[in-house]
């Protein structure tokens, strides 16, 4: 720890922000095994203690789920931890997930009074903390349900939306059902985020809290095509609640995409994530490993996907994007995990084709350097190829990480269901509603990709709105309606 | 969901036939749709031909040929046991109406896949042919079920054990040379036979259906394992097809995509090989060691 300094009750010493402990660069690269280990208690009250209690706390606002982020930190500052799990359960049904995942940066941290002459309270590391002190305590408390309504709701695919959804809905007394494509239940969280970054273990045992409030889950259910949503409304759904995601993998339209050794992150990640080939052959699922890999994309998921090659065995992992540092979507802190690790940036180049050996793998990636020329439709300067600037790195497998595209099963056997010109379902901001009655969509096939958190705040939303719609009971939080956009 | 092996029976070397209960697949599925299975907590997701479905019953007919390790797996499965996980049915049916006079041409385990389809094209009033093919006699499957579903029934043997001697392209085209009038081919079996087919249809304009079995992880169009190549564009075959336009489609791409695992799949099956072996000859030892007295 670098902190070693004790707090003095009478006087304000100022407390640094504090660090979590974690793997070393050098040995993390060796292992799938989660990056930081989390704070020691003393950190934990440490940290806490640094917030001010502000009487109207800017945080909030930033929260796109309201969690009382004061009253949490001062039950830790109490050394109440199991409390102050309790106390965002009120509000947030996954904190070990949140915790981990959310762009505190952007959000809670980012509105943080503290940040303007110093650094924010570690909001983000403190829900961590506390979310896995209640686990590890095995103190995880059911919160008083409501009583039955009788009412039943189906809830389509079992990411950050989708348990949101599932999670209040259960709480306010309706009966749940969620419905999995795959064999696990999590969406994202399982088969995208990898095990360095949330562990398994953890959205198995969210997924398991939901279960011990009585949702139901139902894995290997392709809504769509084993039951359409029309069916799930007759078979006596009194709503449904549509979170399938944004699993439509983008490829960039290059000659050479079709070589193996070509993926998409989503498969890359998939492969490893779900179905653990880095555990092949203990595991069936086979994968490409890499000697270099190059990771297309300045997001999270290719953040994951240039860490993960590296501990497959990479020698070496570049991120290759269009655009410079500053304009890159990932989450700093990945983007320096990353770094730490040894994955090598190569910032304005262009990737012009993938070039495959005689049995059609991967060899090579011509690309081009880029400039930064005028400022485009997003206001960031557009990048603009320089001539002559082409050259040819050696590669045997390309990650594509440019985005997805909304998954299509749902709008193509839903009539009636209205969707975007590029595919996204249509729903009402604040309440989820689509076209159809009864049926509410929220997260990535609403939004396009976007983060955990915004997903779960649309899954909030929606379940408030579904509870209304089958009782007539007004939940809606008062709240500012701006959060900040974490892409 | 678990499905459960309701029957199996061998039906030609190393191919099977299936009974699971499946009732939500069973209810849904119709011709050209496939189902993904997974029968261990460590195993693959692969996709299987349906070949039949009784909705009633609540199960499902599927049949596999055992080529890799999660096929040697159910190889190994008894009645009565569970298939982990089964989910479908996935991918689009085929578009079925009455074309006039059909030829469905079915190589190997292909059949399997054929049956089902031309089975719906002779209910809604093809005149249907089928080519049947396989590597000897003993290979042919099906043989039954296509008579019952077909007008005419051609078999094909690569070593001349029964019909005629030859593959089943040089029967489709004798039966184009036979000035038979084709107005809709289906094939599905290997690759080659399926591209051999296409460069026969593809130059007299004949429309022709095929069903690609590339490498899929979740079916359902999250991934992008199973790209192909359809005439110049990026499709993919568990939402887009599996079937598509034979014409359009890049065969050579679909082998190669094909072989991209073969060195850690021949690794897989090895291990697996390997550990079957030692529990044969542990139990051969058992039995042994039983029966002295």
């Amino acid at each position: 720890m670098t902190d070693e300094q004790e707090p003095k009750p009478a006087k304000k010493a100022k407390t640094p922000r504090q660090k979590m402990a974690e793997q070393p660069a050098g040995e993390r690269t060796k292992n799938f095994n989660e990056v930081p280990f989390g704070f020691s208690p003393e950190q934990a009250v440490l940290e806490a203690a640094r917030c001010i209690q502000c009487k109207k706390p800017k945080c909030v606002d930033g929260c796109p789920v309201n969690i009382d982020i004061p009253g949490f930190l001062r039950l830790i500052r109490d050394g109440k931890f199991i409390e102050a799990a309790w106390k965002i359960k009120e509000q947030n049904s996954l904190p070990a997930i949140c915790g981990r995942v959310c762009p505190q940066e952007t959000q809670c941290e980012q509105l943080c009074v503290l940040g303007i002459k110093d650094k924010p309270v570690s909001i983000g590391y403190l829900e961590r903390y506390v979310a896995d002190a209640e686990r590890i305590a095995g103190e995880v408390r059911i919160p008083p349900l409501r009583p039955p309504t009788g009412k039943r709701v189906a809830v389509v695919g079992s990411g950050p939306a989708g348990l949101t959804v599932a999670g209040e809905l259960a709480k306010l007394g309706h009966k749940v059902t969620i419905f999995e494509a795959l064999h696990e239940p999590g969406g994202v969280l399982v088969y995208g985020i990898p095990e360095f970054r949330l562990p398994k273990a953890i959205v198995k045992a969210e997924v398991d809290y939901l279960r011990a409030l009585g949702v139901k889950v139902e894995v290997d259910m392709v809504i769509g095509k084993t039951i359409t949503v029309d069916e799930l409304l007759e078979m006596g759904h009194h709503a449904i609640f549509v979170a399938s995601g944004a699993g439509l993998p983008q490829f960039m339209r290059i000659p050479g995409e079709s070589l193996n050794g070509v993926y998409s992150a989503n498969e890359f990640l998939t492969r490893n994530n779900l179905m653990r080939s880095y555990q092949f052959p203990t595991y069936d699922t086979p994968l490409l490993r890499g000697k270099r890999v190059a990771t297309i994309g300045g997001g999270n998921v290719a953040m994951d996907s240039a860490r993960s090659a590296l501990r497959l065995g990479a020698e070496k992992s570049y991120i290759i994007y269009r655009r410079s540092r500053a304009e890159m979507p990932a989450r700093v802190d990945e983007i320096e995990h990353g770094e730490e690790e040894g994955v090598e940036f190569h910032f304005l180049t262009l990737p012009l084709k993938i070039v495959g050996n005689e049995q059609d793998y991967v060899r090579a990636m011509v690309v081009q350097r880029m400039e930064l020329g005028e400022p485009d439709d997003s206001g960031r300067r557009r990048p603009v190829p320089i001539p002559g600037s082409e050259f040819e790195m050696p590669v045997d497998v390309v990650v594509v990480a440019i985005g997805n595209n909304p998954n299509p099963l749902i709008p193509q056997t839903t009539p009636g269901l209205a969707v975007q010109k590029w595919g996204g379902i249509i729903a009402d901001e604040k309440t989820g509603k689509t076209s159809r009655d009864h049926v509410y969509a929220g997260g990535d096939i609403v939004t396009g990709a976007a983060t955990v958190i915004l997903a779960m705040g649309a899954g909030k939303n929606a379940a408030y709105a579904i509870h209304k719609e089958l009782t007539g009971e007004d939940l809606a939080p008062v709240k500012p309606e701006s959060t900040p956009s974490a892409s | 969901m678990p499905a459960r092996i309701l029957k199996k029976e061998r039906i030609a070397p190393a191919i099977y036939r299936m009974e699971v209960e499946a009732p939500l697949v069973a209810r849904k599925h119709r011709a050209g749709q496939f189902v993904i299975l997974r029968v261990s907590p460590t195993g693959e997701r692969i996709p299987l031909t349906v070949l039949d479905k009784d909705p009633a019953a609540g199960k499902i007919v599927i049949v596999f040929q055992v080529v890799g390790k999660t096929t040697m797996m159910l190889e190994d499965m008894a009645e009565g046991q569970e298939i982990l996980d089964l989910v479908g049915p996935l991918g689009h049916p085929t578009e079925i109406h009455n074309f006039g006079r059909a030829v469905c041409i079915a190589g190997g385990v292909g059949a399997a896949c054929v049956y089902p389809i031309a089975k719906a094209l002779k209910e809604a009033g093809n005149h249907v042919v089928t080519i049947l093919g396989g590597r000897t006699a003993e290979h042919l499957i099906l043989e039954r079920e296509f008579t019952a579903t077909s007008d005419r029934l051609d078999i094909c043997t690569d070593d001349g054990s029964k019909g005629l001697h030859g593959f089943v392209s040089h029967r489709f085209l004798q039966i184009l040379e036979e000035r038979e009038g084709v107005d809709y081919v289906l094939a599905v079996g290997p690759i080659l036979m399926m591209k051999a087919i296409c460069d026969i249809t593809r130059e007299r304009a004949i429309k022709t259906v095929v069903s690609l079995n590339a490498v899929m992880v979740d079916g359902t169009g999250m991934c992008g394992s199973c790209r192909v190549q359809v005439a110049g564009k990026t499709r993919f075959a568990c939402v887009d097809g599996p079937e598509f336009d034979g014409a359009d489609v890049d065969f050579k791409n679909l082998i190669s995509r094909l072989r991209a695992y073969k060195v850690l799949e021949d690794e897989s099956r090895q291990l697996y090989a390997a550990r079957r072996h030692a529990c044969e000859e542990r139990a051969q030892a058992e039995a042994a060691s039983e029966s002295q007295p």
